[in-house]
């Protein structure tokens, strides 16, 4: 009798563990993301908040579309778009071109050499990301330490225009989002089989041949795992492009933070939110499919 | 039990290591090592676990360059040659299947590496896996297939691409017992079939015995001895390999009186002289070891007529009973444990020889391997 209520106990307690990171997403992800999806159907009025209600006193639904409509027939914020998707996907390749060289080594390194490689990746992590951008004001700066190092060697007579441009906001994404880039790849590298790579060269492979026939696609689950992790904090990034880029720096999180806090149009905001969070599900869902296709192949 | 001996080898050595050693910064894994094998030989190297077969292995396939030494193949030098440059392949300890590949792209692979043609590739995948009975795998994943399947697909790629030399890298180890023997005849058949030289690491001593034409037993990075399963068995070397390779029953002594191709040896742990044959010339008191197979040994409750034979006597301590064969655990007066063997020839309804039973063990000079080193 008491056992049973013990092994009932035992089974609500199972479920409720399981339940745990459901209920995290539940009250962390999508009771936001149903309130975001509810002020972008309203319209903005001067008042407290700042947007209309979803029903009427009547009950009558007053909801509209007008918001994403605006979005999509808007050109700046569709170029807005494009060009965020561009700058985070270019910031994507450089990192993952950066990285996996970067992983590599440091997986075939000697294990004394390694986890000092590797504190050397997380270690930026000790120091929070807004000292880190600024301090790469601080480096960019037409006055800043590259200009003034540049000018002290005699190469350049006048600053150059670093800092507020592109290519500052490049640096900035690179520098912060390497990390989520080598730390997959390292740890997909670190654990094949390295058996693999001597076995294709055994077999007449060139060492560029069995990189590509073996070590790239058994690293392909850290390579995509990688480019998510950057790809989707790129694309939302606010700080980078607000502090280093210029004023013309069209990228949807500054774009995002300007309709909320500047215009006050929480509905126009929680619109571009939306579209964002689309943009980048659909990328998601069809890698996540097409991962599990590739297991499900070899299972 | 010696599988095919030394059919064709030809009058220079077909693969040749001169002096091959390999450290690892102190460590020596191979220590100067010297070989020679002949074409269409197979060859086994054995040794224990972390003696430096694979190591040894490694540097023939060309996946570590030796610190010192040259390796030679069918006369040219491969030494400074990369891996995909040498006409050798290896078939891995740990398979090295890729698993991102069908078995019948794994097998292809080695074959579109060296550009042959579409058509050609197609024939020769699946001839080699009907070889290996394999045929029916030939589009699954490697992770949807049996260790033993796996490790017919490992030797399939490695002998689709026809090299002058496989190496095999412990090739059974992951089969049970009646499959690795099933496939102890297949790769001789294989070998026999394609004449390939093959040599194959292994630490499973009866399998060295069936398979090769040659074994050399290995320990600490050294060669002990190089020489056919016959001789390495009957005529061991020194002490290490006698005991490595099956049971043996070691005295040790010091030479009482010498001459006329016999021996005397006077052995505490035997408790009476020991007669031993020998070439070598040796000086009285000079250390030896006399050993002794379990299965030379003959037991009786009698003492033997003859004087010839060394004759010791003591009392069954242990026995146990295999279906064909006997073995006996002997305690001399010494305190000495001999072990001896016998076939059980007859069938009787009662055991020949019970616990404490007095004994007496006896075996004829000849059967008795001298051993200085
Ligand atoms: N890359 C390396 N660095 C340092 N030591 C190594 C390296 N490779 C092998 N060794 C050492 O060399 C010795 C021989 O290794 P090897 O792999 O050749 O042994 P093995 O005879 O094949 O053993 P096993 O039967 O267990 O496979 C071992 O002690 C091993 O630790
Ligand atoms: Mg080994």
């Amino acid at each position: 009798m008491s056992a049973g209520t013990d092994k009932g106990r035992d089974m609500l307690w199972q479920r409720f563990t399981v339940a745990i990171p459901y209920i995290w997403l539940l009250i962390f992800f999508l009771a936001p993301f149903a309130i975001i999806l509810k002020i972008s159907t309203a319209d903005p009025i001067i008042a407290q908040p700042p947007f209309t209600p979803t029903f009427d006193d009547g009950g009558a639904l007053l909801a509209t579309a007008d918001n994403y409509k605006f979005l999509l027939t808007d050109k700046l914020y569709i170029i807005t778009y494009l060009k965020s998707v561009s700058m985070a996907a270019t910031a994507t390749i450089l990192c993952l071109l950066l990285g996996f060289p970067m992983a590599y080594g440091i997986a075939r390194a000697g294990s004394a050499a390694r986890s000092i490689l590797l504190l050397l990746v997380i270690l930026p992590f000790w120091i929070s990301f807004l000292l880190r951008v600024y301090a790469w004001m601080g480096l960019l700066n037409n006055h800043g330490v590259i200009n003034n190092f540049l000018m002290w060697l005699g190469i350049i007579d006048a600053p150059l225009q670093l800092i507020y441009t592109d290519f500052a906001i490049y640096i900035g994404l690179v520098y912060s989002y390497l990390p989520f880039m080598i730390l997959p790849l390292y740890a997909i590298l670190e654990r094949m089989d390295l058996d693999l790579v001597d076995a294709a060269l055994d077999l007449g492979a060139r060492p560029s041949q069995a990189f590509w026939d073996v070590t790239w696609p058994l690293a392909r689950p850290g390579v995509i795992a990688g480019c998510l992790l950057v790809f989707i904090p790129a694309m939302g990034e606010y700080v980078i492009p607000y502090l280093l880029g210029g004023p013309e720096a069209l990228m949807i999180g500054r774009v995002l933070f300007d309709e909320f806090f500047v215009n006050r149009d929480w509905p126009l905001a929680s619109s571009v939110a939306i579209v964002l969070l689309m943009m980048l599900v659909v990328p998601i869902v069809f890698l996540q499919r097409s991962q599990a296709k590739d297991a499900g192949g070899a299972a | 039990m010696t599988g095919n001996t030394n059919k064709n080898t030809g009058s220079h050595p077909f693969i040749e290591l001169k002096d091959l050693s390999k450290h690892f910064g102190d460590f020596v894994a191979v220590d100067t090592v010297n070989l020679q094998i002949g074409r269409g030989e197979l060859f086994s190297i054995l040794g224990a676990s972390g003696c430096g077969k694979t190591t040894l292995l490694r540097m023939m396939a060309g996946f570590e360059t030796p610190t010192s030494g040259r390796i030679f193949i069918d006369g040219v030098d491969v030494t400074d040659q990369a891996p995909y440059q040498r006409p050798v392949n290896m078939m891995f300890q740990s398979y090295a299947i890729f698993p991102h590949m069908t078995v019948e792209k794994n097998v292809a692979y080695g074959l579109e590496k060296d550009r042959v043609s579409k058509g050609e590739i197609k024939t020769r995948v699946s001839e080699i896996l009907e070889l290996v009975q394999l045929t029916r795998f030939s589009k699954r994943k490697p992770n949807q297939l049996s260790g033993g399947e796996r490790q017919r697909v490992a030797l399939a790629r490695a002998l689709v691409k026809r090299p002058k030399v496989l190496l095999l890298d412990e090739p059974l180890a992951a089969l049970d017992k009646k499959l690795r023997e099933h496939t102890q005849f297949e790769l001789m058949n294989i070998q026999d079939e394609l004449g390939i030289t093959f040599v194959v690491v292994t630490h499973d001593q009866e399998e060295a015995m069936i398979l090769s034409s040659r074994i050399a037993v290995m320990e600490k990075g050294r060669f002990e001895q190089v020489g056919t399963p016959k001789e390495v068995y009957e005529y061991p070397d020194n002490r290490f390999v006698a005991d490595f390779i099956g049971t043996i029953n070691m005295f040790e002594g010091t030479v009482e009186t010498a001459g006329d191709g016999s021996i005397s040896v006077a052995s505490d742990e035997a408790g009476a002289p020991l007669t031993g044959l020998t070439d070598r010339i040796m000086e009285n008191g000079v250390k030896v070891c006399i050993a002794v197979r379990p299965e030379k040994i003959f037991i009786s409750q009698h003492e033997p007529e003859n004087q010839e034979d060394t004759c010791l006597p003591g009392v069954v301590e242990d026995l146990g009973y295999f279906g064909n064969l006997s073995l006996y655990r002997i305690r001399l007066d010494s305190g000495k444990i001999v072990q001896v063997s016998a076939q059980n020839r007859r069938r009787s309804a009662e055991r020949f020889l019970e616990w404490d039973d007095r004994v007496f063990i006896s075996w004829p000079p000849r059967s008795a391997i001298v051993l200085t080193e």
